[in-house]
């Protein structure tokens, strides 16, 4: 019972991981946003470069997301 | 748990083969395999089969695939990593069916299984190295050298560049693995929700709505993460690709 328990507060601590990469989405995204309304037609060629940083920080958070589901059912 | 949301990843033996007590057996995972290279190879060979001058719809779609790939790699690593495009391309689609097909319910992902992706991903460094090395000897040791390095600091940045360079496979492979794992067991797990909330009757099924919704949204959201990690499997190639031509920073 104790390891079943030790388990799920694990899982919960691996989240908090998730949240370091909700405030790296948020920064790029945020950055991108601000960078596109001041030259918007260099926003476009940019767009690429966005999302390869978003799939490469997402990873990250993914990462945690694996090891909490990991000890939570397996 | 209704059901058991690592159960779609077992590995189930189709054709049992054994030579010399090493197990060859043809699984599920290798006929994914297998249907992948066919839809692929299948769909290019169909849709250039007719050339015309102005493409029709599915001739579009393998040409903008080439294109894709072409630019890709042409941006990352110059006119001198296009004798890569052959590899770069084939390791794009064989990943993009492959964590397409997946999306197919009762389909069998190959990405999902580390093995599969740390082959992709060791490939890849092993083609890094050994081109390095026979391109330009022991100059592709530069690599490991940043210029304007004060003389100090050298020894540790070398450390960093080796230790950087010796997690790449593993950052590839756990990237690619993981993304597919973790989102296909969020479905599951989300879909579960539905069929547990429908049993606490009318409110339930009425509550049920909430996570089918979720499901939907997230089977949306894991299309974009399968040709994203497509795509980003295929660029960091590039980058690689382009450490072994031009080692110098």
């Amino acid at each position: 019972m104790e390891v079943d328990a030790a388990k799920a507060i694990g899982a919960g601590i691996a989240c908090l991981g998730m949240g370091g990469v909700g405030i790296g989405l948020g920064n790029m995204f945020g950055n991108f946003l601000a960078g596109a309304l001041r030259n918007p037609s260099a926003a476009d060629g940019q767009f690429g470069r966005l999302i390869f940083g978003f799939a490469v920080t997402e990873a990250l958070g993914i990462f945690s997301l694996l090891i909490a589901l990991l000890l939570l059912f397996t | 748990m209704a059901s058991d949301p690592i159960h779609q990843f077992n590995i189930s033996k189709l054709v049992p083969i054994e030579i010399g007590g090493l197990d060859f057996s043809f699984t599920n995972s290798s006929a994914f395999m297998v249907a992948t290279v066919v839809a692929a190879g299948a769909f290019l060979f169909v849709s250039t089969a007719s050339r015309g001058l102005v493409p029709s719809r599915m001739q579009s779609i393998a040409e903008m695939t080439y294109e894709f790939v072409a630019n890709m790699l042409r941006d990352a690593a110059g006119s001198q990593g296009m004798k890569f495009f052959p590899f770069v391309f084939s390791l794009f689609v064989f990943v993009l069916v492959a964590n397409l097909l997946g999306m197919f319910p009762y389909f069998f992902t190959i990405t999902s299984h580390i093995i599969v992706t740390f082959a992709l991903a060791i490939l890849v460094i092993g083609t890094v190295i050994v081109y390095g090395f026979w391109k330009h000897g022991l100059g592709f040791l530069n690599l490991f050298v940043p210029s304007g390095v004060p003389g100090v600091l050298l020894p540790l940045v070398i450390a960093i560049e080796i230790i950087s360079f010796l997690s790449r496979p593993i950052s590839l492979s756990v990237r690619l693995f993981a993304n597919m794992l973790a989102g296909h067991i969020t479905l599951k797990v989300f879909a579960g929700f539905v069929t547990s909330l429908s049993a606490f009757g009318v409110v339930g099924i009425g509550g049920a709505i909430l996570p089918l919704g979720m499901t939907v949204a997230l089977t949306g959201l894991e299309f974009l993460v399968a040709f994203l990690q497509a795509y980003v499997f295929a660029v960091l190639t590039c980058m690689y690709l382009n450490d072994a031509i031009h080692p110098g920073h």
